[in-house]
């Protein structure tokens, strides 16, 4: 086995996932599994007690090394101040008590060093874990992972992240630090096992432009590293092995592509309008700040959604008024005079606030407008951070997971209070400040009419609104396939949105993947959506469909297409307009 | 040797950087400094033993200094309490 078969002999594997960043890639499996070490259990003999010291003391500089370094990237990835916990691991790894003790347990147990650093550790990672606090819970991780790094330097093991030649990264799961990580080697795709298209990871993934493929249940066990693959990052397969003809063809489907791309080079600096002239604003999702530069480079116009909680998620620390003043300053400056949207706080769900309760329901529990209107503190400061950052008269707000007109009514009269604190400070802002809401409850869809009638505009939020109306949790593999973007009630719901809100003279945005899917543009600008916020990377294309064409014919699309009553028909029917219109856009 | 009692004043505890910033301070002094917490004692210049403490906003410590500079070691500590870490 193994070795003596030949490359050509094997069998090719197909797997399905979920398509989570787009692109084509070839090339060699890196298997990343986190490393758990073996931890032997040996008594030695006095005369060895030098040599296991030694052993101790080499792998903690090595491991102090190795974070200086992730330190260094993570810095310059994320901004200072963001990377606070890799500095708590090297001041760990510099605690004269901690090691003072392994040491002394080393010489009168006449033990092995790994087996003393793992029980030393152990019990403080024992006392973390019993914690009322989930964020010192949290904490356990991390000491769980310096703890692995220095059994895995005890034994000699070499750096996950560093990778021989260019790779595709096979995991169980990845974080946005792994991700980060690896995107300093030559990395052509990620896969993963879990996931769904939403997580952190695979958001970065396509900021980054690496192709990525997650939600693929077990590659972990179906790969080795250096075996040949395939990742296809617009429609979710991942080929082990690949035959000749299947590498003709994802050739083929990859020039395909870039040709694609190529084209739309030119684009940049035309306006993003319908060939009947209706203007349709096209912005960006933001959620690190830098992916400003590319996204000004793809022909943003704006940012129609910045998601601030990342301040939150990537710290340890809620970040104060001036902290969060100075980067949404900064934001609204590299920007200017284009708008940008910050969207308050949206924790809850799968991130996690430090003082939060564990929840049964955390996608129906307490997330985004609910945490901040019972946190006034917490939403006072960003509201008085955000207004701050809008004397040039390009920034707006919205509130996230709204679910009343309430909730609107109650975060205003904040916003007044904010207003007002800042007024008795003499500290200038926009006084006119737009304020917005995403619609991502099914509730505030119904309510879209008196819900717009509170706000400047909406914008709509498809991941959650999607997940909600159809009850799927997409990052579910088991049920991810039921999560339809085209479902006839998704459309209705949409079209009512639409409606109801330009009834109240409000424009609409769409913020959620649905608006930056080739596919459902069309339809979008023929239901009257009046902004389109989407990743850097797919905004050329998007442009590109917008202005090849006409409104008036959009809107006979988007008529027929809501006539269907499954997201089957809807779905070929817009793939036939596509082919008939655009045989040029490759779909996934 | 000097006792004193302090109170968690900043929103999210002695977590991280507050561990941190009190671990650097301890350091300066020559006296051996312990923490009380619910029965639990720790060495208050181990910066995984004072991660360990687990202590949020309200919580209540006991500080033990003991040793030729206690006297400035308990003061400069207990101010770095008092002003909650700076970021209240």
């Amino acid at each position: 086995m193994g070795p003596l078969i030949e490359e050509n002999l094997k069998q090719e594997v197909v797997l399905q996932g979920i398509a989570a960043a787009p692109g084509i890639a070839m090339g060699r499996v890196h298997l990343y599994n986190k490393h758990v070490p073996k931890i032997p259990d040996r008594t030695i003999l006095p005369d060895e007690v030098p040599v296991e010291i030694e052993r101790l003391h080499h792998a903690v500089a090595r491991s102090e090394k190795e974070l200086d370094k992730i330190l260094g990237y993570a810095e310059q990835k994320l901004g200072g101040g963001k990377s606070k916990i890799f500095e708590a691991q090297i001041m760990i790894l510099n605690d004269p008590l901690l090691f003072e003790a392994i040491e002394t347990r080393i010489r009168s147990e006449c033990k092995n060093a790994e087996f003393i650093i793992n029980d030393e550790i152990n019990k403080y990672q024992r006392l973390m874990l019993v914690a009322k606090d989930e964020y010192i819970r949290e904490r356990a991780y991390d000491i769980d992972d310096l703890k692995n790094r220095i059994l895995r330097n005890i034994q000699q093991e070499r750096l996950y992240s560093r990778l021989e030649g260019s790779s595709v990264i096979v995991a169980e799961s990845l974080t946005s630090a792994d991700t980060i990580l690896f995107s300093r080697n030559d990395v052509l795709g990620y896969a993963t096992d879990l996931g769904g298209i939403t997580s952190h990871a695979a958001l970065l993934s396509r900021s980054l432009k690496i192709p990525a493929v997650v939600g693929l249940r077990d590659v972990t066990n179906k790969v080795y590293s250096g075996d040949e693959v395939v990742i296809d990052g617009y429609s979710g397969r991942f080929i082990i092995h690949p035959s000749k003809e299947s590498i003709a063809e994802f050739e083929a489907r990859r020039a395909k592509f870039l040709a694609f791309e190529q084209k739309l080079a030119g684009l940049r600096d035309l306006p993003s309008e319908t060939l009947d002239r209706k203007r349709i604003d096209l912005s960006v999702n933001i959620e690190f700040e830098d992916e400003l530069e590319f996204a000004l480079l793809q022909g943003a116009e704006g940012i129609g959604l910045y998601r601030t909680e990342r301040l939150i998620l990537e710290r340890d620390v809620i970040p104060n008024e001036e902290e969060q003043y100075e980067e949404y300053k900064r934001i609204a400056d590299k920007m200017y005079p284009h708008r940008v949207i910050l969207r308050t706080f949206d924790i809850g769900g799968d991130k996690v606030l430090p003082q939060s309760l564990p929840e049964a329901n955390p996608y129906l529990g307490w997330r985004g407008i609910r945490i901040c209107l019972d946190e006034p503190q917490l939403f006072l400061d960003q509201l008085r951070a955000i207004l701050r950052a809008s004397t040039r008269k390009n920034v707006a707000m919205m509130f996230p997971m709204v679910a009343t007109v309430g909730e609107v009514r109650e975060a205003k009269k904040m916003v007044e209070q904010a207003k007002a604190e800042l007024r008795a400070r003499g500290v200038p802002f926009d006084d006119h400040m737009k304020i917005g809401v995403m619609i991502e409850v099914p509730s505030a869809a119904v309510m879209a009419e008196e819900i717009s009638r509170e706000t400047d505009f909406v914008s709509i939020g498809t991941n959650d609104l999607i997940q909600y109306l159809l009850a799927v949790d997409r990052t579910n593999s088991v049920v991810a396939g039921l999560y339809q973007e085209f479902h006839p009630a998704v459309l209705r719901s949409i079209k009512h949105i639409i409606d109801a809100s330009h009834k109240s003279k409000v424009w609409v945005g769409m913020c959620g993947e649905m608006a930056g899917d080739p596919l459902a543009v069309i339809l979008l600008v023929g239901l009257g959506l009046d902004e389109f916020s989407v990743v850097p990377a797919v905004l050329p294309e998007i442009k590109k469909i917008i202005r090849s064409i006409k409104y008036k014919e959009a809107k006979r699309i988007a008529e027929k297409a809501l006539r269907f009553s499954t997201e089957e028909e809807v779905e070929q029917y817009l793939r036939e307009v596509i082919k008939e219109k655009f045989p040029e856009i490759p779909l996934g | 040797m000097i006792e004193r009692e302090v109170t968690i004043k900043n929103r999210t505890g002695l977590h991280t950087r507050p561990a941190a910033t009190l671990v650097k301070l301890a350091a300066k002094f020559k006296s051996d400094f312990f923490i009380f917490k619910d029965g639990l004692q720790i060495n208050g210049k181990s910066i995984i033993g004072v991660m360990t403490l687990a202590a949020e906003q309200g919580s209540k410590l006991i500080l033990r200094f003991n040793g030729e500079d206690e006297g400035e070691a308990a003061n400069a500590i207990v101010e770095l309490f008092e002003k909650g870490f700076e970021e209240i």
